[in-house]
C-alpha cells in the first residue's frame, strides 16, 4: 500500500521533472545518470526521513541507487575530510546541518557549483550568493519536555528558565561537536546570552548525548523530563507517534537552522547527483519534508501541517554561516570544557 | 623429552638433499608478522614525534599538559583497576563453586558463563541504559515503584556504573584462569586439610587460594587490560556524563580538524601501560609451576557445601542476571516494542524494528554482508597463519621461533585504538593506500585476533606428539607432505575451532573499526554505534540480538568440533 503510493508519486515527479530543461537534454541526463547507476549521499538528516527521502528517488528513477550514509553532520565533515586526505573520491552530494561547514568546503574548492531547478524562489537565508548550495530544509532548535514528568505550569518557557537549580540532573543536551544543530544552536544562544548562560547552564549537570535526534528520544523515555536543545521536527514526530512530550519555543527567539546540500566537486557520479540534487528541492520531496517529517523548507508553495507554529510567527535567531565557520573550533571547544566531554 | 628428538633431526633426508622448500613459506610467515606489528607500531612512534621541523616531543608535551587528557589518563586507570578487582571478586568464587563444589546446575552455569565472555560489552553497555538509567531505567523505575523513593537504585552513567558494566563482561578471563588452574591441582592438599581438621572456608582461604594465586593474579591482570583497550562501553556510558576515557578521548582526536598527532602521542602511554602489565603477567605465570606439582594425577572430590548450595547458586544466578539474562531480556523488549520504557502492552509491541533495520535502512545489509566477509576472510587466513606458526615454534623448526612466538603474541598489548591509529596513519599514505578499503580493516583484525588464534593452536600441536611425525619424515616424506598428511588431518579440530575464535572476534570487533571505517566500508558494530549517537534502541536492539544469534550459532559449531565447552582446560 505505501509502497504504491511512493511508486505513483515518484513516477508524478519524474514526469514533471525539472521545468525549463529540454526534453533531449533531460533524456541525455537521465541516460548519464543511469549509467553512473547511484548516487552517495551524506546526510545529516535523521534516518528514517534521510532512507524515506533516498525511496522516493529510486521510486521515480527506477536503475539509479542512493546510498545513504547517515551521521552526525560533524561526522560528515571529518569523513570528507579524511577520506580526501586519503584521495578517496566517494561522496556525492553533501548535506549537513552545520553551514559553516559550506563556507569551508566552498573555500577549499572543493563544492561544484550546481542551482537546482526551482530554487530561485527560495529567501535568501537559503541561498549561497555564488551558487555553491542551498538550504534543503530548515528546523529550528527548542525546549521540550515530558508531560508526565513536569506540568505546563512548571515547564520552562525561555532559554534562561533551564538555568534554575531546580533542574538539576533533569536536563538533556545534544552535542555541538556531532551535530550541526546544536552547533548552531550554540553559536545562537552566545550570541544572545554569551557563554556565560552555558557556564552556568553546565552547572545543572545536564546528560550529553550526541545528535540532536536524540534528545526526544531520551525525553519521551523519561530518562531526562526536559531538552535544552533539539531539531523541532524530531520532537514534533516523536510527540505525534503519541508520546507525552510537548515543544515549547521560547519567547527569546529559536535558533534557525538552515541545512544546505550541494554537490562534490569531485563526485564520481555527478549526473545521479544533479539528478538527485533537482529531485529534493523540487516541490513534491520539500512537501513530503514538510508533512510527514515536520521540517520547514525554503520552498514557497510548500504548505505546513495546522498543528505546526509558522516560521514567520516566531521570533528567528539566525547565525551568519561566515561567523560559524570561523568559530567552529571556538564553540566545541568551550562546549566541552563547560560540559566535561 | 621434546629436545631428545630436535637432537636426532640431522638424520632427516629432506635436510641432507639440500631441497628444503619449506623455508621460504616460514620465511614468509615470519615477514607477514614483521609486517602486522611493527609497521603500524613503527609509524604510531614516528608520528608522536614528528613534525614539520623535524623531531620533537612537543606532542607529547601537549597531551601531558592538557588537564582534560590528563583526566582522561587517570579516568582510565581508574576503571581499568576496579574493572579488574571486580572482575576477580566475580570470578574466582564462580570458578571456585564450579570446579570444586557440589553447586547444583554447574554446566548451566558454564554455559552462561560462557555465553558472557562472547557477548560483545559495548551490546551489554547499551542494555544496561535501558536497565539502570537513573530515571527511566527499568530496574530503577521498579525500585521506585517497590519503595516509594525518589532516587534512583543505580546510575549507570558514572564512574562505578561504568566499572560495574566492564566487570560483568570481563570477569570470564579471571574464571578462565582459575577455573582451568583449579582443574590441574590436585584436591589432596585440601582434603589433608579437611582430615586435619580445617573448616571449608579455612581450607579454601589458606590452602586453595595460594594455590591459584599466580592464576588469580595473572587473571587480574587479563582483566585490567581488557578494560584498558575498551572503547564501547566508555563512549555509551561515560560520555553522557561528561567524562572520557583514554580510548573515547583518542578517538575523539579524529574529530575534524584531526590531531592525529596528538592521538599517537596519547595511544604510546597506554601502549607501555599494557605491555608493562604483561611482562608482569608472563613473570607470575612463569612461577605458576610450583602450584601443580601434583600434576593432574591426584583425585578431585567435589566439596560439599552443605545448606549453602543453594544460597551460592542464587549469588552466581545473580551474576548471572546482571551479566545475561537481564541484558538479553531487556534488548529483546526494545527489539519488539514501539517504546522500550513503556510497559509490554499489545499496543506497544511491533515488527516495524524488524521491518525498518533489515528492509528499510540501506545500511544494515551492506554492514552485515562486510562483516560476514571480514570474518571468513580473517579467520581463514588468521587460523592459517596461527597454525603455521604455532606448528613452527612447537616444533622448533628454524632458528628464532621464539621470535615468531613472540611476535605472535605480541599484539595483545596493543589496545584497538591504538591499533587503528597506527594503522591509519601507515595505510593512508603511498605505497600502501589501504584505507577506505576492507583491506585496512582485515589487516586490523589479523593483528588483533593473532595472539588468540596463535594460543589456540599452539595448544593444539602440543596435544599432538611429534613422534608420528618423526615416523613420517623417516620414511622419507618432505616436511609439508608430513604436515598435510599426518600433522593436519590431527589438528584439523583445534584448527577450526581456532577459526571460530577468530570469527567471533571480528564480528564483535569496535575499538579498532570505529577509527578505520569508511561509510563503503562500514561494519555491524559501526552501525549500531551510529544507530546509537542518533538514539534509535530499537535498531540497536534488532541488530544486537542478530550478531549475538551469529556468535551462538558458531559457538555451538566450535563446541560441536571440540566435543567440549570453549571455556575448557588448555593443554
Amino acid at each position: 500500500m505505501r509502497q504504491r503510493w511512493l511508486a505513483v508519486l515518484g513516477a508524478t515527479v519524474s514526469l514533471l521533472g525539472p521545468l525549463g530543461l529540454p526534453a533531449s537534454a533531460l533524456d541525455a541526463r537521465l541516460e548519464a545518470a543511469r549509467k553512473e547507476g547511484k548516487v552517495v549521499w551524506y546526510t545529516s538528516l535523521a534516518l528514517p526521513s534521510a532512507e524515506k527521502v533516498a525511496r522516493l528517488f529510486e521510486a521515480a528513477y527506477p536503475g539509479i541507487k542512493v546510498e545513504v550514509h547517515r551521521t552526525g553532520s560533524q561526522r560528515i565533515l571529518q569523513r570528507v575530510m579524511q577520506e580526501l586526505a586519503a584521495n578517496i573520491k566517494n561522496v556525492d552530494v553533501i548535506h549537513t546541518s552545520d553551514a559553516g561547514h559550506f563556507v569551508l568546503l566552498k573555500e577549499k574548492k572543493l563544492l561544484a557549483a550546481y542551482t537546482p531547478a526551482g530554487v530561485e524562489k527560495f529567501p535568501p537565508g537559503f541561498k549561497d550568493r555564488d551558487g555553491h548550495w542551498y538550504g534543503l530544509r530548515a528546523t529550528v532548535s527548542v525546549i521540550a519536555y515530558n508531560t508526565r514528568a513536569v506540568s505546563a505550569a512548571e515547564a520552562p518557557r525561555t532559554w534562561k528558565d533551564l538555568l534554575d537549580p531546580r533542574w538539576k540532573g533533569k536536563v538533556v543536551t545534544a552535542h555541538p561537536g556531532y551535530s550541526g544543530v546544536i552547533a548552531t544552536h550554540v553559536l545562537a544562544l552566545v550570541n544572545l546570552h554569551g557563554w556565560e548562560y552555558f557556564r552556568q547552564l553546565a552547572q545543572n549537570r545536564l546528560m550529553l548525548v550526541q545528535s540532536a535526534v536524540d534528545p526526544s528520544g531520551v525525553v519521551a523515555s523519561g530518562e531526562r523530563p526536559v531538552a535544552a536543545n533539539g531539531g523541532d521536527y524530531t520532537f514534533y514526530k516523536t510527540k505525534k507517534r503519541g508520546n507525552p512530550l510537548e515543544i515549547v519555543y521560547p519567547k527569546e527567539g529559536v535558533p534557525l537552522v538552515v541545512s544546505p546540500a550541494a554537490i562534490a566537486a569531485f563526485a564520481p557520479h555527478p549526473s545521479a547527483a544533479r539528478l538527485f540534487t533537482d529531485f529534493t528541492f523540487g516541490r513534491e520531496v520539500q512537501q513530503v519534508l514538510a508533512d510527514s517529517e515536520g521540517l520547514y523548507t525554503g520552498h514557497p508553495d510548500v504548505r505546513y501541517p495546522a498543528d505546526k507554529p509558522r516560521l514567520s510567527d516566531l521570533k528567528l535567531l539566525t547565525v551568519d554561516p561566515e561567523e560559524l565557520e570561523k568559530r567552529s573550533e571556538e564553540i566545541k571547544k568551550r562546549f566541552v570544557e563547560l560540559f566535561g566531554a | 623429552m621434546s629436545r631428545g628428538t630436535a637432537a636426532a633431526r640431522p638424520a632427516v633426508p629432506a635436510r641432507i638433499a639440500g631441497v628444503e622448500r619449506s623455508l621460504p613459506v616460514w620465511a614468509l610467515a615470519a615477514l607477514i608478522l614483521v609486517l602486522l606489528v611493527a609497521l603500524p607500531l613503527g609509524w604510531l612512534g614516528w608520528v608522536s614525534v614528528s613534525s614539520e621541523r623535524g623531531p620533537t616531543l612537543a606532542h607529547y608535551a601537549a597531551a601531558l599538559s592538557d588537564p582534560r587528557l590528563r583526566s582522561a589518563l587517570l579516568n582510565t586507570l581508574v576503571l581499568a583497576f576496579w574493572a579488574g578487582a571486580g572482575a576477580v571478586a566475580l570470578g574466582a568464587p564462580l570458578a571456585w563453586l564450579t570446579a570444586r563444589t557440589d553447586l547444583p546446575g554447574r554446566r548451566l552455569v558454564r554455559s552462561l558463563v560462557l555465553a558472557s565472555f562472547v557477548t560483545p560489552p559495548f551490546l551489554g553497555a547499551f542494555a544496561w541504559v535501558m536497565l539502570a538509567g537513573p530515571n527511566a531505567g527499568l530496574l530503577n523505575r521498579a525500585w521506585r515503584a517497590l519503595t516509594g523513593l525518589d532516587a534512583p537504585l543505580v546510575d549507570i552513567f558514572t564512574m562505578p556504573g561504568l566499572i560495574f558494566v566492564v566487570a560483568i563482561y570481563t570477569f570470564p578471563y579471571v574464571y578462565i584462569m582459575i577455573a582451568n588452574s583449579l582443574e590441574l591441582i590436585p584436591s589432596d592438599v585440601e582434603e589433608a586439610a579437611a582430615i586435619l581438621g580445617a573448616g571449608r572456608l579455612r581450607i579454601a582461604v589458606t590452602v586453595t587460594l595460594p594455590l591459584v594465586a599466580p592464576a588469580l593474579v595473572s587473571g587480574f591482570i587479563l582483566a585490567v587490560l581488557q578494560a584498558l583497550a575498551l572503547f564501547g562501553s566508555p563512549a555509551i556510558l561515560a560520555l553522557p556524563a561528561g567524562f572520557h576515557t583514554v580510548t573515547t578521548q583518542i578517538w575523539a582526536l579524529f574529530q575534524y580538524p584531526p590531531r592525529v598527532e596528538t592521538a599517537a602521542a596519547v595511544s604510546i602511554p597506554l601502549l607501555l601501560a599494557t605491555a608493562l602489565l604483561l611482562q608482569l603477567q608472563k613473570r607470575l605465570l612463569g612461577r605458576r609451576g610450583y602450584a601443580a606439582v601434583g600434576g593432574r594425577t591426584g583425585q578431585r572430590r567435589a566439596i560439599p557445601l552443605g545448606r549453602w548450595r543453594w544460597p551460592a547458586l542464587a549469588g552466581v544466578l545473580a551474576v548471572m542476571a546482571c551479566s545475561i539474562l537481564l541484558p538479553y531480556g531487556v534488548l529483546a523488549k526494545a527489539a519488539f516494542t514501539r517504546a522500550w520504557a513503556q510497559p509490554l502492552t499489545r499496543d506497544n509491541l511491533t515488527l516495524a524494528n524488524w521491518t525498518f533495520t533489515f528492509f528499510q535502512y540501506s545500511a544494515t545489509r551492506d554492514a552485515v554482508l562486510n562483516t560476514l566477509e571480514l570474518a571468513v576472510a580473517t579467520a581463514t587466513a588468521g587460523a592459517g597463519l596461527a597454525a603455521l606458526l604455532a606448528y613452527i615454534a612447537s616444533r622448533r623448526v628454524i632458528v628464532g621461533h621464539q621470535l615468531l612466538a613472540f611476535l605472535a603474541l605480541a599484539p595483545v598489548v596493543i589496545p584497538g585504538v591504538v591499533l587503528a591509529v597506527g594503522l591509519f596513519v601507515a595505510y593512508t599514505r603511498p605505497p600502501f593506500v589501504l584505507y577506505g578499503t576492507l583491506w585496512i580493516l582485515f589487516v586490523a583484525y589479523l593483528t588483533k585476533e593473532m595472539p588468540v588464534g596463535y594460543s589456540q593452536s599452539e595448544a593444539t600441536f602440543r596435544g599432538i606428539h611429534p613422534e608420528l611425525e618423526e615416523a613420517g619424515r623417516i620414511l622419507g616424506a618432505g616436511r609439508l607432505r608430513v604436515l598435510r598428511e599426518i600433522t593436519a588431518p590431527l589438528a584439523r579440530a583445534g584448527i577450526i575451532a581456532t577459526w571460530c575464535f577468530v570469527f567471533i572476534g571480528v564480528i564483535r570487533e569496535l575499538s579498532a573499526s570505529i577509527i578505520l571505517f569508511t561509510p563503503a566500508t562500514r561494519v555491524m558494530s559501526v552501525v549500531i554505534f551510529d544507530l546509537k549517537e542518533e538514539g534509535h534502541f530499537g535498531a540497536i536492539a534488532v541488530l544486537g540480538l542478530f550478531m549475538l544469534a551469529m556468535t551462538f550459532a558458531v559457538v555451538v559449531v566450535v563446541q560441536g568440533v571440540l566435543g567440549r565447552d570453549v571455556l575448557g582446560v588448555r593443554g
